[in-house]
């Protein structure tokens, strides 16, 4: 169970949104996580590594500011289950990899610049999303 | 200097995550499951960052060029591909399997928990076989 936090989501959205605007204004390109986290990978050639680290850096400590601001705890409930978190993150990175972005490339970005490649990619992940869950909960119990 | 906004701007989308409550894989989850607990809190996140990126990538792209680049890296494909269904689906079932995608996953990098520190490499692992599987051409930062 968790609660249903429809300010402080469409707040933390409006962040989100902000953020990527911003990276367009100074950087022009699109802020999609998976493809700056994929420029962290080798080879390097053409594709600045150290832009990509910052952006990341900046992920990375973004919880340590937000508790240090509210001096409270983050909830976080994440699966123990390694083998299955594995997997997961491999589908991750492989699908986001094959079809060229993720929820912030795809959904936030992509939709925001009315990109049909982003809308059908979005409907198709979060239609994939929904079915997963449905069979991990209601039918194998996961 | 690139590195500096950069980090800014990535703190600014990390905290957006942590505020809207999307570090949180059980929130995922829940939005994933309207059979289950339903938590609608991430259509609020996606609808929020939307609306800002939707009007501020309006006002940017009006103008010549960023102000750190001479252009605007923007993807310019158009067609739906395979590709992008089946990398779209794979992500959706990795996503609905662990609660994660790339940007929550790195967010909460630095809270050590078993299951990140177990997804997080595992998705560079599938970005790296993605972008082996398709060329490196395909990677313009989406």
């Amino acid at each position: 169970m968790t609660e249903f936090t429809p300010f402080a989501s469409l707040a933390g959205g409006a962040l989100i949104g902000l953020s990527v605007v911003l990276l367009m204004a100074f950087e022009g390109r699109i802020a999609g996580i998976s493809g700056i986290a994929a420029r962290l990978l080798p080879p390097y050639i053409g594709r600045p590594v150290l832009p990509a680290l910052g952006f990341v850096a900046g992920l990375v400590l973004a919880p340590f500011a937000v508790m240090a601001v509210t001096g409270a705890s983050l909830r976080q409930d994440i699966s123990a289950n390694l083998p299955l978190m594995a997997l997961a993150g491999l589908l991750v990175g492989f699908g986001a990899g094959l079809g060229g972005g993720c929820t912030s490339g795809h959904g936030v970005c992509g939709i925001s610049r009315l990109s049909l490649r982003s809308v059908v990619a979005t409907i198709t992940f979060m239609l994939a999303g929904f079915a997963t869950v449905f069979v991990t909960r209601h039918m194998v119990g996961l | 200097m690139s590195f500096l906004v950069n980090l800014l701007v990535g703190l600014l989308f990390g905290i957006g995550l942590v505020v809207s409550g999307m570090s949180n894989p059980a929130k995922v989850l829940n939005f994933l499951d309207p059979f289950g607990p339903w938590d609608p809190s991430l259509a609020f996140v996606m609808g929020g960052a939307v609306v800002v990126a939707l009007v501020g990538y309006r006002l940017v792209l009006k103008r010549k060029r960023p102000l750190m680049d001479s252009v605007f890296h923007l993807p310019t494909r158009k067609d739906l591909d395979r590709r992008l269904f089946a990398g779209a689906a794979i992500f959706g079932i990795g996503w609905g399997l662990g609660g994660l995608c790339p940007g929550p996953a790195l967010t909460a990098l630095g809270l050590t928990a078993p299951g990140v520190l177990t997804f997080l490499p595992a998705m560079f692992v599938g970005l790296m076989l993605a972008r082996s599987a398709t060329g490196i051409e395909s990677w313009r930062g989406g």
